[in-house]
């Protein structure tokens, strides 16, 4: 094929799951919280189901207008959503769905992912201080409180992965793994679980938003298709961490038949991660922003490094 | 001239312009904000030259956790809508800025650009295995003397935020509440 014609197709192809994945997500999320909370409202537009609340989202959101405060900062406010949603679309492209499904296949392609959804914290930072609220600027400094705090368990329990495979390498790590590892590797699995929804700050870990507290927090004062933004970031989130979540933990597209099947295996398990994700928003309650740290610091970051440390001896040992 | 000399001009033009602007910007948060332009299109040289892993460590650390540690410490200080004329620096220090920005220039110039003779080296043999190799291999004092360095800086700081503050202002509260 024409190289040139490839890097399209592949773009397009990426921009395309990009722009459906996050949706099914939260169409999934706005059901899930419906039937596990006894919600009515999400399951009443359109009838069947109430399928159509997420196109009824959609229409709401472009028919609002697009305010910017008049203390803001114009640019770096405008900005900001963007900064927040594209490192998501750049991390998503390195992932593998299956061995040849991938939109460009990266020698180091788990720190690209880190990489690149580390960028999308600034999105919130220039939110939340370009807004000219006291609130935005609260949660602004929450949020970049608790991702770098939880950046260091996820980096770590990621470390520990790439040592027992031996590779940086997305699609290397599926091929290195084994069913054992769902053990060997279950501490590292949760540490990056758990670092994870913190990194998304979803529930129990939505203080930057905590909308008791600080109204908004660095959404605050967005409106319309800017704040629909800051959302699809966050969906765009839940899909690469639960795609990374299956490539790093739970073997890709290793299972049944996953010469024909494997890229649906690896959708389904991330499918599963990310309603757990969402079921955790929906069953416990906010942490506070001490209980917060202390748990990144005292729990996280010790079983990390113990981890660390019992897939270092094991690939010593092995490697004799 | 290839597609990736044009590519590698522009993205260092871009690198150099963000970096003026933020040493040059009147409002605080800006320069942050374009010292993050300025690391980032750095680590778009760093992949266009071949160094993919350099580039990536390069987003990861400035990107990631330098500026968003910067931009915390703004927002937990002070971080002003719009200009700030009096947290700009005074007209020695800007000279004596520039005299040593200079120098540093055209010492690197000198040692550089002499000891690679206006060869072009390609820098593309640089996979993540081989970087490794190299830099636990050959050069591996120089970067665990670089990581005893950190870990005292480390030690450091959490001293200095330990020790006791005994500053004339403030009485000791316990005193006067046990009267």
């Amino acid at each position: 094929m024409n190289p040139v014609l490839e890097v399209v197709l592949r773009s397009v192809s990426v921009l395309a799951v990009f722009l459906v994945l996050p949706l099914i997500v939260g169409q999934t999320e706005h059901k899930v919280m419906a039937h596990m909370q006894g919600r009515l409202g999400p399951m009443y537009a359109g009838g069947f189901h109430g399928w159509a609340q997420l196109v009824a989202d959609a229409a709401k959101f472009i028919q609002k207008e697009d305010i910017t405060p008049r203390a803001a900062d114009r640019w770096v406010f405008k900005l900001a959503p963007a900064v927040a949603l594209v490192p998501y679309l750049v991390a998503l492209a390195v992932i593998p769905i299956s061995p040849t499904l991938v939109g460009a296949d990266v020698d180091a392609g788990v720190l690209f992912v880190l990489a690149a959804s580390a960028v999308g914290i600034l999105g919130l930072l220039m939110g939340g201080w370009a807004s000219a609220n006291k609130y935005a600027l609260l949660g602004g400094m929450r949020a970049a409180a608790q991702l770098l705090s939880y950046e260091l368990p996820l980096v770590l329990s990621v470390a520990s992965v790439a040592l027992a495979a031996g590779t940086l390498s997305l699609s290397g790590i599926v091929d290195a793994w084994h069913p054992l590892w769902l053990l060997w590797q279950l501490p590292g699995a949760m540490v990056f679980f758990v670092a994870a929804v913190a990194e998304l700050q979803r529930g129990p870990f939505d203080m930057p938003i905590a909308d008791s507290e600080i109204v908004m927090g660095p959404f605050t004062e967005y409106t319309g298709l800017r704040f629909a933004f800051f959302l699809l970031s966050e969906y765009a989130g839940i899909v690469v961490m639960s795609l990374l979540f299956t490539v790093l933990f739970l073997g890709g597209w290793h299972g049944a038949f996953s010469d024909s099947l494997g890229p649906v295996w690896t959708l389904a398990k991330s499918a599963v991660i990310s309603v757990l994700i969402i079921w955790m928003r929906v069953s416990w309650p906010r942490l506070r922003e001490d209980q917060l740290q202390r748990l990144a610091w005292l729990v996280l970051v010790p079983v990390a490094l113990v981890q660390l440390a019992l897939t270092a001896v094991w690939v010593v040992l092995s490697s004799r | 001239m290839t597609s990736l000399d044009i590519l590698f001009g522009a993205v260092g033009l871009i690198t150099a312009a963000s970096a003026v602007l933020a040493v040059t910007t009147q409002q605080l948060v800006h320069a942050a904000l374009w010292l993050v332009v300025a690391l980032g299109t750095l680590a778009g040289c760093y992949l266009i030259l071949g160094a993919e892993l350099v580039a990536l460590v390069q987003l990861l650390v400035y990107v990631g956790a330098v500026v968003v540690l910067v931009l915390f410490a703004l927002m937990l200080t002070r971080a002003p809508m719009g200009r700030s004329p009096e947290h700009s620096s005074s007209a020695v220090q800007r000279i004596a800025a520039a005299v040593i920005a200079a120098g540093t220039t055209s010492l690197l110039a000198a040692v550089l650009l002499p000891a690679l003779g206006g060869e072009v080296l390609s820098a593309r043999t640089g996979d993540t295995k081989a970087i490794a190799t190299q830099l636990f291999g050959a050069w591996v004092w120089p970067f665990e003397l670089l990581s005893v360095l950190l870990l005292m800086a480390l030690i450091a700081a959490l001293a200095v935020s330990r020790m006791p503050t005994t500053s004339p202002t403030s009485p000791v509260p316990a005193e006067t509440e046990s009267t």
